[in-house]
């Protein structure tokens, strides 16, 4: 409980420059800190936050099986292709529960990106958060940014319901739905259709596909949305890139627009809040569980007693961590710490 | 050393079906492990691309072509040309004792042959990921 806030030491900021100056395995190695909580990440990123911000961040979300890998493929081969522009792509899978793993399949639907060394693919496990991101998503397209990409694509969980974190953390987000995916209802439900700036209707060579553009048009209509403001709604075959230009097209003149009136640097404001408040709910969380051992008070209480009321105890925890937390010497509770009890960094 | 161990699963050569890689991949996950399927058809070079960028503890090849000879070999060089000399090389398919000592040789790790049983590969891959991390660590 005693250590210095984390400051970054030489070898830490050689790694960044390293990273600045177009490492790859410099840019890898930085990710697996951020995502592992190392310490030597929270210290290194107060340092590069600066120069932070030139890549345009798009968000893609939606049902699982909509295509959105296959569409990140056909994005990132487009802006290759035509403009030689560098690409970064976060794929986010989900952890499983049961046990800790998981399985990243996002990769099998982006093959043709492996060997172009304009493209950097990370893939990432939710590790126990839900939202459709993972805790470190921010930080993994942090790092994107200062190897110096242009833009870069994040692909969601596609779980279906719960992925609308996404819209706190990007520029643009890409709702993609396809015909067959279930109705616009389930859509709505998961609280897809308050993120999209743009919907994607992809497997636009399937059936179905004029009722869920149909569909789709209902619902902006029910909401009440002036007509000038609507996010706009584009088809794409993203296995055969059908539409795949006119979307990226759109997704830069999006960009261009909100950057131009002030719209993008507000929304950067609002994304950087949400994340301090996530940050924050994570470190008192381990505060509570782990710090202040509260986790083996609850259980000693719990042994034997069936009748205690939840609320009861989860008064009583919070009294308990509330008065040990004006008992201890507030110096040793740096708040700059990153989140990382001191046994997980030793 | 709880942080989830990371194992890039491919299947590099032409030949046919990924079943085996599916499995393999089904069972590290099922034993706590973060993998990264790299899909089908994946040549050396694709492989230790996809390795770096993912900063893998580990990666595992199903070979089933009879070519591991040249493949597995092939990799580890591109690995450790990589900077990447501290990924833990595995894998498995049809290939006999004497090759398996001969690519042990140059520096490939333990190898399972068919009917291998996946809790062995589990608890190699945990072992030796354990050490590696404790000497990277201390280094
Ligand atoms: N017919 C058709 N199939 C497509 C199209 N786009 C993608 N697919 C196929 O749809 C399947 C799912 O595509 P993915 O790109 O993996 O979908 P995803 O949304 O990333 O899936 P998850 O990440 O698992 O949620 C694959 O078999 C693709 O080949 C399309 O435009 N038309
Ligand atoms: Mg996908």
């Amino acid at each position: 409980m005693t250590e210095a806030a984390p400051v970054a030491t030489d070898r830490d900021a050689a790694l960044v420059e390293r990273v600045r100056a177009g490492d790859q395995r410099a840019c890898a190695r930085l990710m697996t800190w951020a995502e592992r909580n190392d310490p030597r990440y929270a210290a290194a990123h107060r340092a590069f936050v600066g120069s932070l911000g030139t890549a345009q961040r798009i968000g893609i979300t939606g049902p699982p099986g909509a295509g959105k890998s296959t569409l990140v493929e056909g994005l990132a081969e487009h802006w290759r292709k035509t403009e030689d522009r560098t690409i970064g792509v976060v794929a986010v899978d989900p952890t499983s529960p049961f046990t800790g793993g998981a399985l990243l399949g996002d990769r099998v639907r982006m093959s043709r990106l492996v060997l172009d060394p304009g493209v950097f693919i990370r893939s990432m496990a939710t590790r126990g958060v839900f939202g459709g991101l993972a805790r470190a998503t921010d930080d993994v397209a942090d790092v994107l940014d200062l190897y110096g990409r242009h833009t870069v694509l994040v692909e969601t969980v596609g779980v279906g319901q719960s992925e609308v974190d996404i819209a706190r953390s990007c520029d643009l987000t890409l709702v993609v739905l396809h015909p067959g995916g279930g109705d616009t209802i389930q859509a709505m439900k998961a609280g897809l259709m308050e993120v999209a700036d743009v919907y994607v209707v992809n497997k636009a060579d399937m059936p179905g596909l004029d009722r869920l553009v149909q569909e789709l048009y209902d619902v902006l209509e029910l909401r009440e949305i002036p007509e000038d403001q609507r996010p706009p709604v584009l088809t794409t075959v993203a296995s055969n890139g059908q539409g795949v230009a006119e979307l990226a097209d759109a997704i830069d003149g999006m960009v261009a627009e909100r950057r131009a009136s002030g719209a993008l640097d507000a929304r950067r404001e609002e994304n950087l809040e949400r994340r301090v408040r996530r940050l924050v709910d994570g470190r008192l969380r381990r505060d509570v569980w782990e710090t202040q051992r509260l986790a083996e008070h609850l259980h000693k209480r719990l042994a034997g007693s069936g009748t205690l009321s939840a609320y009861e105890l989860a008064d009583e925890v919070l009294d308990v961590y509330r008065g040990a937390g004006r008992d201890q010497d507030p110096s040793s509770n740096d708040p700059s710490l990153p989140d990382t009890s001191p046994e997980d960094s030793a | 050393m709880d942080e989830p161990i990371r194992v890039l699963v491919a299947k590099p050569g032409l030949d046919g079906h990924d079943r085996g890689a599916k499995v393999v991949a089904a069972a590290l996950r099922d034993a706590g492990m973060e993998v990264i399927y790299g899909g089908l058809h994946q040549t050396p070079d694709a492989i230790v691309q996809m390795a770096v960028q993912e900063d893998v503890d580990v990666v595992g090849l199903s070979i089933l072509s009879g070519a591991h000879m040249t493949l597995f070999p092939k990799v580890k060089e591109l690995l450790d040309a990589a900077g990447a000399e501290n990924v833990l090389l595995t894998g498995g398919g049809i290939i006999s004792p004497d090759d398996m000592a001969g690519l042990e040789k140059l520096g490939v790790g333990k190898l399972f042959g068919p009917g291998s049983r996946l809790a062995d590969l589990v608890d190699y891959i945990r072992a030796e990921v354990g050490q590696r991390r404790t000497a990277a660590g201390s280094a």
